[in-house]
């Protein structure tokens, strides 16, 4: 019997109703990876006892008439900026090579509260720096659809391991559109949470203020249910908000009926034919079920892309300013101090990494911060603004996810023209509001097409119910992945 | 010289309060009729959380290297500080007292640098919105108060300790992240003894408030010193260097008195002074260049994205405002206008503040308000000698403040004398027996019965004729103390003096 395929949702409530056992689906996917991983390069560990032994718990409770969580016996993988206890963490990067953790992520913990099976972590661009997880230190990732084309990125290695079928869901983190985008690539849905929805605690930084955890899964009520696990306030972490969370399947209600759906100028302007089609469909779909258009405006859209490459960069050079062979990870012998942390930092960091830093320790420069950082800080409340006078007007925000399907490996010859793979996707990140990808048909060659959502802080919830419709109307249904994993 | 907190003065109390005092100054008294120092500081102090300023990590002098430590204090990848609200109150005790300006809402910076013993490679610091602004201390100097202006006082985390033993270095992350506030004065001190004066008084500031022990040995006070010289007369301010690594308050003044020697004579042999940073060295008792402005850190601030403003409000600002006891240099003006007390006494009273609360004490437990400066006194010299002795800290004084000021009372009102009532002070210190009962045990009541003294005086004359003829006769004036002491001797020093001295007089003719 193969599992590959089941939901989240039917996962848990079959584990819970004693129709399957946790260990028979953890052992399923352990093979499944076995068997198809080689091809897709999704996972960078695998922890198989840790998953056996969870597995185990869930049964022996499930056994005993115990109580056991939402998520109980649900295979999922947990892109490598998710620091787990005693497993590998490495954020694609040879400078964490050989860490082990001594602790959990909060969402990490709050999955194993909910009982989920953690199969292991997966492949992201280093420091989830990238748009393809071409920049990842270790492997390359396929996109199931076509093992020519990226899978995304930097959360590359989620969406491939969703998409193939070997996890039920995975964890990604989005700054500027991570989650998202390789989502719209592979064909599953993707969310980013609200800035401060989710904890930030055992999350590697890359850009503090614009970091986000979300899931990323085959369905829309999936990612309710997985939202719903790792949502809410944190102490741990003093970006965390305070604001209690909906009970999010509950919001999936497949009613449109006079919902405003927003469509902005600017994301319309420079796009693939497909994907400019897939989008009118979806507004269509929207319409016919009772929603309503509006077309608006955001203005300080141009601008999204230099402030992004300023703050991100900047705040990148900072959190990795740790990263220096003192007390954890790689450390290249030197001579003497100076020499060390260059070696170190040389040998430890790859080639996009080090643009970055360097882009944002030269933002940072005193007598720079002005021109630069602030600027750049300035132009996000701008964009800001933008968002808190559409939403007067509208209810969500739709867009493509990405301007083309995936690309081919090595499409992109420049860091530019990658960094304009991200171009619908940043302003979200620059707001802190909340956007969900889901699959909104296929382009003629056959690879997926993403829709965007973007809402209103913390209104997740409306994103869920409006992606759930798209879901239903012009989803990809039973289609399957074409090139790796499709067949279950 | 002895370890007393102010010059001169018994050790008052437990042995972390002791305060070094100035060395004798180096005499560079030739070369300042020319040329005029200024001085400003930055001093860090030591916050006494029992946690760090960013983690539940706990706080402790002298634990095993990286025993207090925890993921976020190792720098570990994905973890995040959260502001510990207790070190909020302390640093607003300090923003209060110094009258500076607060901020309703300040901000956390990232100080970039790279050293193994900063693990995060920043300093969560403050930067261009510090909680508190414009400021002052009023130093105690001796023979009046001296305001020094304070430009900022900011929040920050230390880093921990690099070691080197042979070859190797060793790092300790203890001490990263106990809590900090740096206290920058404008450049307004003009010696290095002002300089020593301002540590002394920041000190005790920080002891009063308590809010740090400000032990220098232990790290928990640090001084940076900017140093410039300019010619007397001149406003524009000389070019400055900076003097780290004072890290003991013997090296205080040494150190500034250094430095101010050397640049004068720098400028008296023609050279220009170079911006840059030197560090004293203690034991060969003179400071070497670090590194020059040129070769100065770019520090690379911004607002840390991981913290929310730090906000004070109406509430935190009322509980810190009712916290504020009577701070030391307004005890030391009211001790010297209301009791008339010389500024010398009023300020070793102020030295502590369980000494400066005991002195109030006895205040309010005496009768009458004429007594201020005998009760000073008798704090200053009985108490403070008896507690030195005993190695006792005056919060723990055997002799509650009521029953000096009985004792007091004894005197005052001619039941003992002054010599008498020092015997029953050593007594009830020792014993904790009342002085009335004491006296009474002991019969040391004074005798100011006028028939019983004459009735002795005539025994100690028609005793000692010879002096008596000498004393009467011979002019000796020197004879009338021969008497007194017989007369005492006889009472055991129960005598009263003045009627004795009355009566002595008319017996004696003279």
């Amino acid at each position: 019997m193969s599992f590959a395929f089941w939901s989240a949702a039917d996962t848990a409530r079959r584990v819970a109703a004693g129709e399957v056992t946790a260990a028979q689906i953890t052992e399923a996917q352990l093979a499944r990876i076995g068997a198809i991983d080689g091809e897709l390069g999704a996972f960078l560990a695998i922890d198989a006892d840790g998953a056996r032994a969870a597995a185990a718990d869930v049964d022996r409770r499930r056994a005993a008439n115990q109580p056991i969580g939402p998520l109980a016996g649900v295979p999922i993988a947990l892109k490598d900026v998710l620091v787990t206890r005693g497993l590998a963490t490495t954020a694609g990067s040879k400078i964490l090579e050989g860490w082990i953790p001594p602790y959990d992520a909060h969402v990490v913990e709050r999955l194993r509260a909910a009982d989920a099976i953690i199969l292991g972590k997966v492949n992201c661009d280093e420091f989830a720096m990238g748009s393809s997880t071409e920049n990842s230190a270790y492997r390359k990732t396929r996109n199931p659809w076509n093992a020519e084309r990226v899978p995304g990125g930097s959360s590359g290695g989620s969406s491939a391991s969703v998409a193939a079928g070997l996890c039920a869901a995975s964890l990604g983190t989005d700054t500027g559109g991570s989650i998202r985008q390789p989502a719209a690539f592979c064909g599953v849905v993707g969310l980013k949470p609200t800035y401060g929805r989710v904890s930030r605690w055992g999350v590697v930084a890359f850009a503090s203020s614009l970091d986000q955890v979300g899931p990323v899964t085959r369905t829309v009520a999936d990612a309710a249910l997985v939202l719903q696990a790792i949502a809410g306030f944190d102490p741990r972490d003093s970006t965390s908000l305070e604001a209690p969370v909906p009970r999010l399947v509950d919001e999936l209600t497949g009613d449109v009926r006079g919902l405003r759906i927003g469509l902005p100028q600017e994301y319309f302007e420079a796009m693939d034919d497909d994907v400019r089609a897939a989008i009118v469909r979806t507004a269509a779909a929207l319409v016919e079920r009772g929603a309503e258009t509006v077309d608006l405006s955001l203005p300080h859209t141009g601008l999204a892309l230099a402030a992004y490459y300023l703050i991100a960069p900047a705040e990148a050079s900072s959190n990795l300013a740790r990263f220096d062979g003192v007390r954890y990870g790689k450390r290249v012998e030197a001579a003497d101090l100076t020499e060390m942390y260059a070696r170190t930092r040389g040998a430890g960091f790859g080639p996009e990494v080090k643009r970055r830093i360097m882009l944002g320790t030269y933002a940072l420069r005193s007598g720079y911060y002005d021109a630069y950082y602030k600027k750049a800080q300035q132009i996000r409340t701008l964009i800001k603004r933008d968002f808190d006078r559409a939403f007067k007007y509208c209810d969500v925000i739709l867009t493509p996810t990405t301007p083309t399907p995936a690309f081919a490996f090595g499409a992109k010859a420049t860091p530019y023209e990658m960094y304009l793979a991200d171009v619908f996707t940043l302003s979200c990140n620059l707001a802190g509001l909340p956007g969900i990808s889901v699959p909104c048909g296929l382009a003629g060659d056959g690879l997926p097409i993403g829709a965007q959502l973007l809402g209103r802080a913390l209104d997740e919830a409306t994103l869920l119910r409006a992606a759930a419709v798209i879901e239903a109307a012009v989803g990809l249904g039973e289609r399957r992945p074409t090139a790796i994993g499709g067949a279950a | 010289m002895p370890d007393g907190l102010i010059q001169g003065t018994p050790r008052a109390s437990s042995p972390q309060i002791v305060l070094p005092p100035a060395d004798a100054a180096v005499p560079l008294p030739k070369m300042l009729e020319d040329w005029e120092p200024v001085i400003g500081l930055e001093v860090h102090v030591q916050l006494a959380t029992r946690s760090k300023i960013f983690s539940p990590s706990a706080i402790e002098f002298g634990a095993p290297p990286n025993s207090l430590t925890d993921p976020l204090v190792l720098g570990m990848p994905g973890t995040l500080p959260v502001f510990n609200q207790a070190v909020l109150q302390l640093a607003l005790k300090l923003g209060v007292a110094t009258s500076s300006q607060i901020r309703a809402k300040s901000r956390f910076a990232r100080k970039h640098y790279f050293y193994p013993d900063l693990p995060k490679g920043y300093q969560i610091s403050q930067f261009d919105e510090p909680l508190c602004e414009n400021g002052h201390l009023d130093v105690i100097l001796r023979g009046g108060l001296k305001r020094v202006k304070l430009q900022r006082i900011h929040l920050e985390e230390d880093a921990g300790k690099t070691s080197h033993v042979g070859v190797s270095s060793h790092v300790d992350l203890n001490r990263a992240g106990v809590p900090l506030v740096e206290v920058v004065t404008a450049p307004e001190l003009g010696s290095a003894e002002e300089a020593g004066e301002f540590m002394r008084s920041l000190l005790r500031l920080v002891r009063w408030l308590e809010i740090s022990d400000g032990d220098m040995e232990k790290g928990q006070m640090r001084c940076d010193a900017n140093v410039s010289i300019r010619r007397r007369g001149e406003d524009r301010l000389g070019t400055r260097t900076e003097l780290k690594n004072i890290n003991s308050f013997r090296f205080v003044e040494n150190a500034i008195e250094n430095e101010i020697a050397r640049q004068i004579r720098m400028l008296e042999a023609g050279e220009r002074i170079v911006r840059e940073t030197r560090l004293w060295d203690a034991d060969r008792g003179q400071s070497q260049p670090m590194r020059s402005k040129e070769e100065a850190n770019d520090y690379r601030y911004f607002p840390d994205p991981d913290l929310p403003p730090l906000v004070v409000d109406g509430p935190i600002m009322g509980s810190i405002l009712r916290s504020i006891p009577e701070l030391p240099s307004v005890r030391y003006d009211r001790y010297q206008r209301v009791y008339g007390i010389s500024s010398d006494d009023a300020r070793t009273l102020v030295s502590e503040r369980a000494l400066a609360d005991y002195f109030d004490q006895v205040i309010a437990a005496h009768p009458g308000d004429r007594s201020g400066r005998m009760l000073a006194n008798w704090v200053l010299t009985e108490l403070l000698g008896a507690l030195h002795a005993t190695g006792t800290p005056v919060a723990r004084s055997p002799m509650l403040p009521a029953t000096l000021s009985a004792l007091v009372v004894l005197i005052e009102s001619g039941t003992i004398s002054g010599k008498i009532g020092k015997e029953v002070f050593e007594e009830s210190f020792a014993s904790g027996e009342a002085p009335a009962a004491i006296i009474e045990r002991r019969g040391l009541q004074q005798i100011s019965d006028t028939a019983m003294l004459w009735e002795i005086i005539n025994r100690v004359v028609a005793a000692n004729p010879k002096q008596a003829e000498a004393y009467t006769m011979g002019g000796k004036d020197g004879l009338f103390g021969f008497f007194v002491g017989a007369v005492m001797k006889e009472t055991q020093g129960r005598a009263n003096p003045v009627i004795t001295s009355d009566l002595l007089h008319k017996r004696l003719g003279r």
